[in-house]
C-alpha cells in the first residue's frame, strides 16, 4: 500500500492530540525538572531560581559513584536474569496450544496490575521467617528451623526479577510467535538436535529482539525504588531511592532532580546505543 | 535392499486422516514427484519421511534400515522447504556450511565443501554475501546446496520452485533434474504442478484424499491414467461416456468405435483420450459428428472445441495438421480406438 506524504496542514491534525499530550505530559515535567537540577537549594523554603552546577558535581562522590555503580550493575543483572529465563520460557510456550498460551497470558497480564507496593510487602512475607517458604522447607524436612531470607540482596534480586519478567514474556512474544518454526525444523534435517538448534538459530536469528529486550528491563529495572528499600539493607539501595529520599524526605529538589536527569541520559544513551548497533547489523 | 520404502503409513490428526494407509517403494537413485491437488497430504507423507511428523502407523525403511523412530537429525537426509528457511543471521557460505560446522568439520574443510557446493549451483563466488541480498532463483539454489552439503542418502523438496516466476521456475525444474542425475540421489519433490513432474520425475505419483491413486513413469501417467481423477489431473483429457450396444459393440456418443473393447462384464464406463489425439475431418462416415464452438489459436498449437449434442470434445494439432475450420462448421470427431483409455469406475 502505497501512502502519500502530508501536504496541507489539515494532513498533520491526528498528531494533534498525541503531541498535545507528549508536550503536556513529557516535554513540560521534564523541562521543569532539567530547570529545577540547576538552581540553588534554600534550606528554609524549597529552592530558588538560579544556575548553578552543585548539584551536578556532588555525583563527583565515590558515594555517588558507588550507589551509581550498583544501581547499573543490580539492573544489568535483572535484564540478564530476565531474559535468560523468559527467553526459552515464551519459545516453549509459542510450541503450546493457543488456549495454553492464552491462558499464560492472561496470567502475566495479571501480575502486571500488581503494584510495586503489594510485590515488595508479598515477597517480604515469603522471605521472613515467621511465615516465609523456610517455614515450607522445614515442613519438607530440607531445612532444620526457618531462617529470615531478608534483607539481603538475592532477595532484591528476586524481587525485581519477578516484577520485571511479565513485562520480558510479553515482549518476546510477539517476535517469538513470529519466528518462522521452518528454521527450528531446517536445522533439525541439517543434524542438529532441537536444543542445539535453538541456540545456534532461534537465539541468533532474534538477537536484535533479545537486545532490544534486554536494554528495556534494565532501564525498567533502573527506576525501581521501593524494592531495594523493602528488601535489601541501605547498602542495596539505588540511585532511583536517593533521588526519592532527597526529593520527599530531604527537600532537596535540586539534586533530586540533577540526580534524575542523570539517569533519563543513562537511560536515553543506552537506548541510543541498541539503535546504533542494529542499524550497523541491518546495513549487513 | 537398496531404496526407500514407505510401508502402509497412516498418519491422523484426531479423527481426520490426512495420509491413508499408503505403500510406496522407491529405488535408489529414483526421482519421485508427488502430485496431487491441496490438502491431499503430500506434505505431511514427506514430512513423516523427514521424521517431522511421526506416523501414526506404519514404518519408514531406508536402505534396509528402519528409521521409523529415528529423530530427523540422525536421519541423514536434506530437505528444502516451501519457504526455504535460510538462517537469516548466516551468509551464503555459512548457511551452506551449517550442517558441517554442527559437526565440527575444521574450517579447511567447510570452505572446500562450500566452494564445492557453490559451482555446483552456478554461483561460484557468493560464499559472503548475505541471504537477503540474493534474488529469488539464488535463494533457492542456496536452500538445495546447503540441504545437500552432506551428500544425504534422501533428498525431499516441498514446493520448492512455487515461489519462482514461471521462466525461472522452468529453468530451475530442468536444473534440479540435471543436478540430481549428476549426483544420483534419492529424491522426491512434493509439487502440484503437473508439468513440473512430467519435466523431472522418473516416477509420478499422483495422490488424492491421503492415498496413492496411481504411481507410475509420467509418460505412462499420462497415456494409461488408472482413473477419471488421474486422467483429469494430468495434463487435459476428454472424458466421453462409453457404453456397449446391444449388437457388443463399444459406442462412444452413440457413434462405434471398432477396435475399442471394453473389459469383460462391463456395459458403461469412462472413456479418457487425450485432445492431441482427437482427429477432426469431413463429417460423414464413421466419424461423429459435431460442430465447432471455439477456436483457440496459441500460435504453436491449435485448440479446437467441438461439441456433439450436450457434450464438448477439445481437440489439439499443430497448425499445420489442422485444416481450417471456422466457428460453426460441422466436422467428423474420429477417436482412434488406441489412443481410448477405458477408466476403472
Ligand atoms: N498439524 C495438523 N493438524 C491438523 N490437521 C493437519 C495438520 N497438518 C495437516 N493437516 C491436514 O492434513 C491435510 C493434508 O495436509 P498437507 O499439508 O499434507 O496437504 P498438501 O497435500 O501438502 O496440500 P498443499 O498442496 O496445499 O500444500 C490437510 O487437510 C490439513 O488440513
Ligand atoms: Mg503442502
Amino acid at each position: 500500500m502505497r501512502r502519500e506524504a502530508p501536504k496541507s496542514f489539515a494532513d498533520y491534525t491526528p498528531l494533534l492530540f498525541p503531541g498535545v499530550m507528549l508536550v503536556v505530559f513529557f516535554v513540560v515535567p521534564f523541562s521543569t525538572m532539567i530547570a529545577v537540577s540547576f538552581f540553588k537549594r534554600n534550606p528554609a523554603g524549597f529552592y530558588t531560581p538560579d544556575f548553578v552546577i552543585d548539584n551536578y558535581a556532588r555525583f563527583l562522590t565515590t558515594f555517588f559513584a558507588g550507589v551509581l555503580g550498583f544501581s547499573l550493575m543490580l539492573a544489568v543483572l535483572v535484564a540478564v536474569c530476565c531474559v535468560s529465563i523468559a527467553f526459552p520460557f515464551t519459545y516453549l510456550l509459542t510450541k503450546r496450544s493457543r488456549r495454553v498460551q492464552t491462558l499464560w497470558l492472561v496470567g502475566l497480564l495479571s501480575v502486571l496490575s500488581l503494584s510495586e507496593v503489594i510485590i515488595g510487602f508479598a515477597w517480604s512475607t515469603l522471605f521472613s521467617q515467621t511465615a516465609g517458604i523456610t517455614n515450607l522447607f522445614v515442613a519438607l524436612g530440607l531445612m532444620d528451623k526457618p531462617v529470615a531470607l531478608l534483607p539481603t540482596f538475592g532477595a532484591v534480586l528476586a524481587g525485581m526479577i519477578y516484577q520485571a519478567l511479565p513485562y520480558t514474556i510479553l515482549v518476546l512474544y510477539p517476535a517469538l510467535v513470529r519466528l518462522d518454526p521452518t528454521l527450528l525444523e531446517a536445522a533439525r534435517t541439517l543434524g542438529a538436535s532441537p536444543v542445539k538448534a535453538f541456540f545456534n538459530v532461534v537465539t541468533p536469528a532474534l538477537r536484535n529482539t533479545i537486545v532490544a529486550t534486554l536494554i528495556m528491563v534494565f532501564v525498567f529495572a533502573l527506576g525501581s525504588y521501593l524494592l531495594p528499600q523493602i528488601l535489601g539493607r541501605p547498602r542495596h539501595w539505588t540511585l532511583s531511592v536517593l533521588i526519592t529520599d532527597q526529593a520527599i524526605y530531604q527537600s532537596n529538589m535540586p539534586f533530586a532532580a540533577a540526580m534524575a536527569v542523570f539517569l533519563v541520559l543513562i537511560s536515553l544513551a543506552l537506548v541510543g546505543l541498541t539503535l546504533l548497533v542494529g542499524r550497523r547489523e541491518n546495513a549487513l | 535392499m537398496s531404496g526407500l520404502d514407505i510401508n502402509a503409513i497412516t498418519k491422523a490428526f484426531g479423527n481426520f486422516i490426512a495420509v491413508d494407509n499408503v505403500r510406496l517403494n522407491v529405488p535408489h537413485g529414483t526421482f519421485v514427484c508427488l502430485l496431487g491437488p491441496s490438502g491431499c497430504g503430500k506434505t505431511t507423507l514427506l514430512r513423516m519421511i523427514a521424521g517431522l511428523e511421526e506416523p501414526t502407523s506404519g514404518a519408514i525403511v531406508l536402505d534396509g534400515e528402519d528409521i521409523t523412530p529415528l529423530p530427523t537429525h540422525k536421519r541423514n537426509l536434506g530437505m528444502v522447504f516451501q519457504s526455504l528457511a535460510l538462517f537469516p543471521h548466516l551468509s551464503v557460505g555459512d548457511n551452506i556450511a551449517y550442517a558441517l560446522r554442527i559437526r565440527g568439520a575444521s574450517k579447511e574443510e567447510q570452505k572446500k565443501r562450500v566452494d564445492e557446493l557453490l559451482t555446483l549451483i552456478h554461483l561460484p563466488g557468493f560464499a559472503d554475501r548475505p541471504v537477503a541480498k540474493l534474488s529469488g532463483g539464488q535463494r533457492q539454489r542456496v536452500a538445495i546446496a546447503r540441504a545437500l552439503a552432506l551428500s544425504p542418502k534422501l533428498f525431499l523438496l516441498d514446493e520448492p520452485l512455487s515461489a519462482l516466476d514461471a521462466k525461472l521456475r522452468e529453468a530451475m525444474q530442468v536444473e534440479l533434474r540435471q543436478l540430481q542425475q549428476r549426483l544420483g540421489i534419492t529424491t522426491i519433490v512434493v509439487t502440484h504442478d503437473q508439468r513440473e513432474a512430467m519435466t523431472m520425475a522418473d516416477l509420478v505419483v499422483v495422490m488424492g484424499h491421503g492415498r496413492i491413486l496411481q504411481a507410475a513413469p509420467p509418460i505412462e501417467i499420462y497415456r494409461k491414467p488408472a482413473d477419471a481423477f488421474v486422467a483429469d489431473f494430468i495434463g487435459i483429457t476428454n472424458l466421453l461416456p462409453a457404453e456397449v450396444d446391444s449388437a457388443g459393440r463399444t459406442t462412444i456418443l452413440g457413434t462405434a468405435i471398432p477396435g475399442l473393447a471394453m473389459p469383460a462384464g462391463v456395459t458403461k464406463a469412462s472413456v479418457s483420450i487425450r485432445p492431441e489425439d482427437v482427429h477432426l475431418g469431413e463429417p460423414g462416415g464413421r466419424a461423429i459428428t459435431g460442430q465447432v464452438t471455439f477456436v483457440r489459436d496459441l500460435g504453436g498449437t491449435i485448440e479446437t472445441f467441438v461439441e456433439v449434442g450436450s457434450t464438448s470434445i477439445i481437440a489439439v494439432a499443430t497448425p499445420r495438421e489442422r485444416p481450417n475450420v471456422s466457428v460453426g462448421a460441422k466436422v467428423g470427431v474420429t477417436l482412434p480406438p488406441e489412443s481410448c483409455v477405458v477408466l476403472g469406475s
